[in-house]
């Protein structure tokens, strides 16, 4: 028989013996179903996770750099940057002057104030004040109207563009464009409404900001504050240029003695990705382990059960080798049991997996990619013929003549 | 049912020794020179008491077993040195099997029961079908095709198993005590149908050890400590053709 017939042949004995033993199949099968069910729902979360923070990640722009007083992620002692000096709002002018791998520099200071609109208001938004190269120099779009004009933003005018969060909460009718809000009680018109960001890094995003010109700033909220000054990079190929040429400048502008260290930080997104990149990973391995183990626990449960099975029908192995069938046709007729059992097990744990991640998806992003569904199935096909080897090969094995004498 | 011709014995077994190890200590000697030929349409009894060696002699013929020494020539062709694969094929092709306790697969109906040999064989599923179908009409069972095991009584049974013996037409039809596990008259028509398979041309070969089985076979081979102490032709043959015909 060629193998293609010989699998036919027995998967057509596996079911019926499957069949014939339904509790006993269901209960075997359960290992593999929650295992499958685990790691499923493992990789989703993860490959969720991922897709998030790539989203989020995304918020702060690719070729948008960030030039502040601290580092987003720091290995070095709190102690020695926290006394580190404020940047101030005119570095920017002189950035622009100097650097040649950038094509818009912004500074930027923030406060938190109380919005209000109507009878709506926002306890905690973000007022940014800044130039009219802003929206060049970070990862935010507008999804309606402009951002601030450069006379607007040299005169100081009391216009604002506002995110989407903003929207969402002061404006539940009407269209933001146009309208007067009160910015900590001072009035400033809408003329720009940025797109949604969300991601997981909501407080930096531009979701619960209003912009509004420095000078307007300076005027309503004071000066002395920390500015971080954004800068786009002209060209993505260019990044590691343009981060030294910052550094340089910027070491002149603080007055650094050769051999000392930076005492601020140019900061960009890919410091997040390649921070978060391995944490993932470890999350990762981990949890695929962890739940890999539950799945491993199904496989024995499943081998278990086949030597049962092989031992049980000792006599039957006898009558069918003394009819005819080769080694490997008992094999076959073995393998393919423990296969049937897995598969149908993994099939069930991914069918079962689909409700659930909208269950976790309320708390954790997730995502069912079609690789998962594809490798669970793969992976249930492998631990079959695995858990199933040994059995079938002692069923293989057994002699003809004792096997039948067997009772 | 017949097969091609050869003009050779389709049994041919010199000097056959088998001897089993016990853990070590003990050795059996089931066989232990065993010389034998049988040739085509022969209908032959194996007898003796227990002990004899006469289920060992039924494997080695059966090509469940290799014998330990000695040479065995099934249709002229060496087996006693074939291995495992190449004894498998035979036993599907060449030999059918009945035993004492029908060995039918519970599970499986008849139709399914006697096609089992085919499947091995690699036949298709619709011919393997119509063959194990014409079998059992044979038998005269075709109105039973599928009902399982449990819904036949012994001697349908048994005719089941004779049918999934005969269904790949093999040389011969090994019998290990066919009718022990059934009442006389039932006992009776398994021997009628044996006797009906072997004037059809088959090669019957039955082992047993009630003299009355053994005297509706033609010659009768008895065996004891692992000898042949007999054999010859049966002297008062019980057939049912020369019953009935009285």
């Amino acid at each position: 028989m060629h193998f293609f017939q010989e699998l036919k042949e027995g998967l057509a004995i596996s079911f019926r013996a499957l069949r014939s033993n339904v509790m006993r199949s269901i209960l075997t099968m359960l290992g593999i179903v929650i295992g499958i069910l685990s790691v499923t729902l493992m990789a989703m979360a993860i490959e969720g996770i991922n897709r998030a923070f790539d989203k989020s990640a995304a918020a702060f722009g690719t070729e948008v750099m960030y030039i502040q007083k601290f580092p987003w992620v720091s290995n070095d002692d709190w102690a020695t940057i926290r006394n580190r000096r404020n940047l101030e709002v005119h570095y920017a002018a002189r950035i622009e002057r100097q650097a040649t791998f950038v094509d818009a520099v912004a500074p930027a200071v923030s406060t938190v104030r109380r919005l209000t609109y109507g009878d709506n208001s926002v306890e905690s938004a973000f007022i940014t004040g800044t130039t009219h190269q802003y929206i060049m120099a970070s990862g935010g779009t507008l999804a309606d109207g402009r951002f601030l004009s450069a006379e607007e933003s040299a005169g100081g005018r009391a216009v604002c563009a506002i995110g989407a969060s903003v929207v969402e909460n002061l404006f539940t009718h009407d269209d933001p464009i146009g309208k007067s809000i009160r910015v900590a009680g001072y009035p400033y018109t809408v003329i720009g409404v940025f797109d949604k960001q969300g991601g997981l890094f909501g407080q930096f995003t531009t979701d619960n900001r209003v912009f509004i010109p420095l000078e307007s700033f300076q005027t309503h909220f004071g000066g002395r504050r920390d500015v971080t000054i954004q800068v786009h990079v002209t060209n993505k190929n260019q990044m590691e240029d343009a981060k030294l040429e910052l550094e340089g400048i910027m070491r002149q502008i603080r007055n650094l003695a050769p051999g000392k260290a930076n005492d601020f930080n140019v900061n960009q997104q890919e410091i997040l990705t390649e921070t978060f990149g391995p944490i993932s990973a470890t999350i990762a391995v981990i949890g695929l382990f962890i739940t890999g183990l539950s799945l491993f626990v199904g496989g024995i449960g499943i081998m278990n059960i086949m030597f049962v099975s092989v031992s049980e029908r000792t006599k039957e192995i006898g009558i069918r080798k003394a009819i005819g069938a080769k080694r490997r046709t008992i094999m076959m007729q073995f393998l393919s049991e423990a296969s049937a059992l897995c598969l149908i097990g993994g099939l069930v744990g991914l069918i079962l997996a689909i409700p659930l991640s909208m269950i976790i998806n309320q708390f954790l992003p997730t995502a069912i990619p079609i690789s998962v569904v594809i490798i669970s199935i793969v992976i249930s096909l492998v631990v079959g013929v695995v858990s199933g080897f040994l059995p079938a090969y002692r069923a293989a094995k057994m002699d003809p003549v004792e096997a039948l004498r067997y009772e | 049912m017949q097969k091609k011709d050869y003009p050779m014995n389709v049994i041919e077994l010199k000097n056959i020794v088998k001897t089993y190890d016990m853990g070590g200590v003990e050795e059996v000697h089931a066989l232990r020179d065993v010389s034998v030929s049988i040739g085509k349409n022969e209908y032959v009894a194996i007898m003796g008491p227990s002990g004899s060696g006469k289920s060992t002699l039924m494997n080695v013929i059966g090509c469940l077993d290799t014998p330990t020494s000695g040479l065995y020539l099934f249709n002229g062709v060496n087996v006693s040195e074939m291995d495992d694969n190449e004894l498998a094929k035979i036993r599907n092709k060449e030999i059918g099997f009945v035993f004492q306790t029908f060995n039918l697969l519970p599970r499986s109906d008849a139709l399914h029961n006697v096609e089992l040999p085919l499947i091995y064989a690699g036949v298709s599923a619709s011919e393997r079908k119509i063959r194990a179908q014409e079998v059992l009409n044979h038998v005269q069972l075709g109105d039973r095709i599928h009902h399982k095991p449990n819904e036949l009584s012994g001697g349908q049974r048994q005719r089941v198993a004779v049918a999934r013996a005969l269904v790949t037409r093999p040389s011969i039809i090994l019998a290990d005590e066919p009718t022990g596990n059934l009442d006389s008259k039932t006992g009776e028509e398994i021997m009628i149908l044996f006797e009906e398979l072997h004037r059809q041309g088959n090669t019957i070969i039955v082992v047993t050890h009630e003299p009355d089985i053994a005297e509706h076979a033609i010659r009768v081979i008895r065996l004891r400590d692992g000898l042949v102490e007999q054999d010859e032709l049966v002297s008062k043959r019980r057939t049912y053709t020369a019953a009935l015909a009285s």
